[in-house]
């Protein structure tokens, strides 16, 4: 039996269509990650998936039981942290854990050994305020109160955005942990390097699903050549790759810029001489892998 | 029953921690009390009066000193030209001129008649009303004193006129402060009841904790009960609170059962709490909230009958009053408070209390959404 089985699912909001057609599977102990910008549709999805909303067309099933009709034995049963902190801000670390604790009918202590790993991290501030606590710890925080009652579908909309890069890293150990221990896990992220600690990613975009398929095998579909180039001066250097005929993408990736092409690829030499001609100086142009991030890239433009 | 405790204690938690909450629990009920209840009243004290005493003559000297001996006037000038009176008038530093003309005094020897002029200020026609009142007691006391002067006893014998005297039941010194006291009350249990109760549910959503709880198998009628719950009880501990300090600073008579009275408050507060929770499922702030509270608030408060009377209303708002908790509430307090009023005299309030709170709670409970 699938954690979660979507199908179809459409929803519409008074102008726009939040969701298009979409459907996929989650296996047990699986962590699923959804890969899109931001107003792609991943917390209208999640708030479907957390009986929060109503779908127009189409059927969604966690663990079977179907959103709509089940939404009572469903809430039992997952684990939500929404995109925004909405846990009580002038409640107490401790205070908030037990209670979300007591309305699921349970106690800190009896679950106590599926969330030791994190609440231990943020146990010697249990009496400070949850609001007066880092980014951080507030996630770590709201993980612990969405797990609480030991849910078997966790579902978690961005829960890395606005941490820092240590937490984020700490953050996704702990999901691997907990998808070892069974639990399926379906997280929404921003950050496209997230997605390869996944075991599938779903691409999303204006609502429709672009791909799904496991991080490697996004790489590996990856139809084209890619160069990684590098001058002096990255704004012109991107103005001018965008003048070339043949350029299918070119996009800016931290100090230097992507480039990939419609049919056959330039040769290096061409590339050089071209730029060269530009003024560009500095110039490194090097043929490298897709990551997951060209591989979004390339499926953005798809659809024009 | 186990999870509504949780909430219930969870709000206080709430409640108790918020720094702004325990003066507006405290304070707010002294300040009204002592704020509204000594500056509202009608009572008038001090009619500045201006004097235009053309006569000059013993009798229309006799009708000023009666004015002067009187407790409610003030005379804040004499002069002989009525301009410069009405001058003071225009600047509102006088309420009422007297204008005696010359030849007041012979006319009325003469004549059997003299004639006096009243001016009244009526910007505020409360006060005009009541002082041209006032002015004309004392006129007809003046006019029967000139008789019994005038006349010999076995003439007086035969005179014949009404005496009037008062005696006022339920409030026999007319103490105003024992007519404002329960229904500043009702104010202020209304004030906690709707304003806190519906901001405090919006605030959930508007900083999207709502979110998190939705999610939780917590039920609907759970999550009301156990949100407004705490605001029934804040309140009705402000009604005790309260009377005990309008027993203390005001001395209001408490002839009736107190139980009655928080048998009848416990049931208004379901209405206004209710008012509170349909209110906060219109609105998505805090702010928003708070307007529309305050619209139905001013809209009742004046239509209760605090100020001004029902009876005196034209017949149409009296209809529309029907749909005014305040109004009942306010009636069995003074009800309950002044006149000792049992359950069988006030019960034709109390069930349309009753009414408002099934209506208003089901409304409510319909409204709320435990989706997004």
């Amino acid at each position: 039996m699938f954690s979660i089985l979507v199908d179809h699912i459409e929803k519409h909001f008074t102008r726009v269509k939040a969701l298009n057609d979409i459907s996929f599977t989650v296996d047990k102990g699986e962590l699923f990650g959804f890969i899109g910008p931001d107003g792609a549709g991943k917390t209208t999805l999640f708030r479907i998936l957390t009986t929060l909303l109503i779908p127009d067309h189409g059927k969604a099933l966690v663990n079977g039981l179907d959103v709509v009709k089940d939404f009572r034995k469903i809430r039992q049963d997952i684990g939500y942290m929404p995109g925004k902190f909405s846990l009580y801000s002038d409640l107490t670390v401790e205070e908030n854990l037990n209670f979300y604790a007591t309305v699921f009918g349970t106690t800190v202590a009896e679950n106590y050994d599926l969330i030791r790993d994190i609440y231990s991290q943020i146990e010697p501030f249990k009496k400070r305020m949850a609001g007066k606590l880092s980014g951080g710890m507030k996630q770590k925080l709201a993980l612990s109160c969405a797990l609480i009652h030991k849910p078997s579908v966790l579902i978690l909309d961005e829960p890395t955005t606005g941490v820092d890069a240590v937490s984020r890293l700490e953050f996704w150990e702990m999901l691997k942990r907990l998808k070892n221990s069974g639990i399926s896990i379906v997280v929404a992220t921003p950050y496209m390097d997230e997605a390869s600690l996944c075991d599938r990613v779903a691409l999303i975009q204006n609502g429709k699903i672009m791909a799904i398929s496991p991080p490697s095998e996004v790489i590996k579909t990856y139809p084209r050549q890619l160069f990684s180039i590098k001058s002096d001066d990255i704004f012109s250097l991107l103005n001018d790759l965008r003048q070339i005929p043949q350029m299918h993408t070119v996009f800016a990736f931290g100090q230097s810029a992507h480039i990939s092409f419609k049919q056959e690829p330039l040769t290096e030499n061409f590339l050089y001489e071209y730029l060269c001609k530009k003024g560009h100086s500095n110039i490194k142009i090097s043929h490298i892998q897709a990551t997951i991030e060209d591989c979004f890239m390339d499926l953005m433009i798809k659809p024009q | 029953m186990r999870t509504i405790l949780f909430i219930i204690q969870k709000e206080f938690l709430q409640i108790f921690r918020n720094k702004g909450m325990l003066p507006i629990i405290f304070v707010l009920p002294l300040i009204q009390l002592l704020i509204l209840v000594n500056a509202a009243t009608f009572e008038m004290k001090s009619i500045r009066v201006s004097v235009v005493d053309l006569d000059l003559s013993t009798s229309s000297r006799k009708l000023i000193s009666k004015y002067e001996g009187s407790p409610f006037y003030k005379i804040v000038q004499t002069t002989f030209s009525y301009n410069e009176a009405m001058d003071l008038m225009q600047q509102s530093k006088v309420d009422v001129i007297i204008r005696i003309p010359d030849g007041f005094e012979r006319q009325l020897v003469k004549e059997n008649q003299g004639k006096v002029q009243f001016t009244m200020n009526a910007i505020n026609q409360a006060v005009a009303g009541l002082s041209s009142g006032y002015c004309t007691s004392i006129l007809i006391d003046f006019n029967r004193e000139l008789l019994q002067d005038w006349l010999n006893p076995s003439q007086m014998a035969g005179l014949k006129y009404i005496q009037t005297d008062y005696s006022y039941w339920y409030n026999p010194k007319l103490n105003y402060k024992t007519y404002m006291v329960p229904g500043i009350l009702v104010l202020l249990v209304t004030i906690i009841g709707l304003l806190l109760s519906g901001m405090n549910i919006v605030r959930e959503k508007e900083i999207g904790t709502i979110e998190q709880i939705n999610v939780t198998p917590i039920r609907k009628i759970q999550f009301i009960v156990g949100k407004l719950t705490p605001f029934w009880i804040i309140a009705l501990f402000e009604l005790a609170f309260g009377l005990f300090l309008g027993k203390l600073l005001f001395d209001i008579p408490l002839v009736g059962n107190l139980w009655l009275i928080f048998l009848s408050g416990g049931v208004y507060l379901f209405v206004i709490l209710a008012t509170g929770l349909l209110v906060s499922t219109i609105t998505n702030t805090q702010q928003q909230a708070m307007l529309v509270s305050f619209f139905f608030m001013v809209v009742f408060i004046l239509m209760s009958g605090l100020f001004t009377s029902i009876e005196s209303m034209p017949n149409w708002a009296q209809q529309i009053d029907r749909l005014n908790p305040l109004m009942y509430f306010i009636r069995i307090m003074r009800m309950v408070l002044l006149k000792g009023s049992t359950f069988a005299d006030i019960s034709p309030h109390f069930y349309s209390l009753v009414v408002f709170a099934i209506v208003m709670v089901s409304l409510a409970i319909w409204r709320y959404r435990k989706i997004a």
